[in-house]
């Protein structure tokens, strides 16, 4: 703190700060005071929620499920919810609160942000009674079932770390092609662009 | 034009001559022969005719008509929308190093913020002496510097990871830039807060609707981090975080937060939405990695590819891609055209900087017969860029991030080009 400073900007108000600060942490730093119980989520979950992600959080259409795929991470096919993936609770109310629903953000009050994030849980099975009620007070008792699922990056540790001895000659006897993307056939169709370039370079 | 003395003495006459020898002595070509005179030259074009547009016509200019596909693309059935979407640099149709403004792809995860700079705030709070708040005004009143970096989503190349889909590097790569950042370091503006030493972790939070936040140590924010606001030489585009973005040399793209309107610091990272949910690298034992930041070393070759055909027929052809690591530069890029069973380096060329796009050419001579190609990068730290097939193994293929592996395209005798996997 013995650097130079400029003596630009100016300090920061409490408001401000109050305004702008509304993150939360696993550890449960920067949760208001307030509670909302499963019920009163399902409620507001129905009204503003259920259209994208579905009546169960299950999902609908191509919009995110927030429930369900819990086992399913070593699968071919995992499929990752708050309740499958997510390994705390505090980025639920957090990422609920500053950004959804999806093109109306921040219009949530704290205590719809706790009963959404208490339906959520319930919706997930995490708690298992319908008249649980989600508050500041008992936030951090709650556990993910994934919480033991990450760790940091450790690709210094793997085998493709560091310098390798390249093959520059003879490297192989044949090679063959195993898969081509024009069998899937899901690229964007460029056909206009060409057009668009034959037409111009005429 | 009459012969001068060039520099080393000989004439110009001569030295045209002498470099006509060693063409020919390299390429063993012979010039074809016109059957007809060239009507681009005998007839008078009208561009050679008739007058032009004034120099009042384009107050700010754009591209040639002729040059009208080469545009961000974006691949519908990818994302549930376009507003949390991605599009796709025309990499295929570029050179050099530095990507346009205007092609520069996009990732949104709220849509485009149009920030008035007039309302524009930065604030500074958390574990620091002083919490404080700056407009732009004040962040360009700082000492300012330039550098040139390349911005990678973490999800480049992650539709790739169980086999060759997409056909064309804009879709397969294009999730980079490359430009020309002005701005401040971030640990200007830091020191100007005032940091107490408990503070090791920063959060950056953006302004738009989905209020991005990333954690970021501490040690990387007061390392080459850079609060930007010029990218090559003007404004930052609204797509790309006008007024302010976060710059976080060779790290994963989400991080370089849009928009940036806070700056908190804090004792332990925040563990949010988009590095628990998003960006965190599931492997085939159903855990994850967590915090993967570099982006390392990987390449493309940009022509020939799906996009880009040969389409001159056999003989002298340039092959050209580029190539990028997280982790520093790029002294080396080796190229196959049978597969990886030979090898030869390619042609740097360009500026070699630190965590930017490198670019390298292989010049040869096509013979007219099937190719499969490859490019493998080496970056400054010794790290050789691995296949897909080395990183499946170790990671599955349901990790969606940092697929560096590298590309292979089938050419066939006809010039067409194709995304392919080989065993």
């Amino acid at each position: 703190a013995s650097a130079q400073t400029y003596g630009l900007g100016r300090e920061a108000l409490p408001e401000e700060v109050a305004a702008w600060d509304i993150d939360i942490r696993p550890d449960g730093l920067g949760l208001p005071v307030g509670s909302g119980s499963v019920l009163e989520g399902e409620e507001v979950f129905l009204q503003l929620c259920a259209s994208c992600h579905g009546d169960f959080a299950e999902g609908a259409g191509r919009w995110p499920p927030l429930a369900g795929g819990q086992g399913s991470l070593a699968s071919d096919d995992p499929l990752k919810t708050i309740g499958s993936y997510w390994p705390y609770l505090s980025t639920v109310w957090d990422y609920v609160h500053r950004a959804m629903p999806f093109g109306d953000a921040q219009s949530l009050s704290d205590d719809e942000v706790y009963a959404i994030t208490a339906f959520l849980l319930y919706m997930n099975d995490i708690v298992l009674e319908d008249d649980f009620v989600l508050s500041n007070e008992n936030f951090t008792d709650i556990e993910m079932p994934n919480a033991d699922g990450f760790y940091m990056d450790d690709r210094e540790e793997s085998p493709l770390w560091g310098p390798r001895e390249v093959c520059m000659t003879d490297c192989a006897e044949s090679v063959e092609i195993t898969m081509r993307a024009n069998i899937l056939d899901v690229t964007p169709d460029d056909a206009a662009a060409r057009e668009a370039r034959e037409s111009g370079g005429e | 034009m009459t012969d001068s003395p060039h520099k080393n003495g000989t004439t110009r006459r001569g030295f045209l001559a002498g470099t006509a020898v060693a063409g020919a002595a390299a390429i063993t070509g012979t010039v074809a022969r016109a059957d007809a005179p060239d009507p681009a030259i005998t007839e008078v074009q009208p561009w050679a005719r008739y007058l032009g547009e004034g120099v009042d016509a384009r107050p700010y200019g754009t591209p040639s008509e002729h040059e009208a596909h080469v545009v961000r693309r974006n691949v519908e059935w990818l994302t549930a929308d376009p507003i949390s979407s991605v599009n796709f640099t025309p990499i295929h149709e570029l050179d050099g190093i530095i990507t346009p403004n205007g092609l520069c792809f996009e990732r949104h995860h709220g849509g485009i913020a149009e920030i008035d700079p007039a309302q524009y705030r930065l604030m500074i709070n958390g574990l620091v002496d002083r919490e404080l708040i700056f407009t732009l005004e004040d962040i360009m009143r700082f000492p300012r510097e330039n550098r040139a970096y390349f911005l990678e989503c973490a999800a480049n190349s992650g539709m790739e990871w169980r086999g060759a889909q997409l056909n064309g590097c804009q879709y397969t790569h294009g999730m980079i830039h490359n430009v020309m950042y002005t701005g401040v370091r971030l640990r200007t503006l830091l020191e100007e807060a005032g940091v107490q030493p408990e503070g090791e972790w920063l959060l950056a939070e953006g302004a738009d609707a989905s209020a991005m936040t990333r954690s970021i140590p501490m040690e990387k924010a007061l390392d080459d981090c850079m609060v930007a606001f010029k990218m090559n030489g003007e404004a930052l585009r609204p797509e790309q975080g006008y007024p302010v973005r976060l710059v976080v040399p060779g790290w994963e793209g989400n991080m370089w937060v849009k928009w940036l309107r806070r700056l908190e610091v804090g004792d332990q990272p925040w563990h949010h939405r988009e590095e628990t949910s998003k960006y965190t690298d599931l492997f085939a034992d159903g855990r994850a990695r967590r915090f993967t930041w570099e982006m390392d070393a990987k390449s493309i070759i940009t022509s020939p590819s799906p996009q880009k055909p040969i389409s001159h027929g056999p003989g002298p052809m340039v092959l050209t891609g580029l190539a990028w690591s997280g982790r520093g530069t790029i002294p080396r890029v080796d190229v196959t055209i049978d597969g990886g069973i030979n090898w030869v380096e390619a042609r740097m060329d360009g500026p070699s900087w630190d965590k930017s796009l490198h670019r390298f050419y292989y010049d040869f001579e096509w013979d007219g017969s099937p190719m499969i190609l490859q490019s493998r990068a080496h970056d400054s730290t010794g790290y050789v860029q691995p296949t897909k097939d080395e990183l499946r193994e170790v990671r599955g293929e349901n990790s969606i991030y940092h697929n560096n592996g590298i590309q292979t395209y089938a050419v066939a005798a006809d010039g067409s080009v194709e995304n392919v996997e080989i065993a």
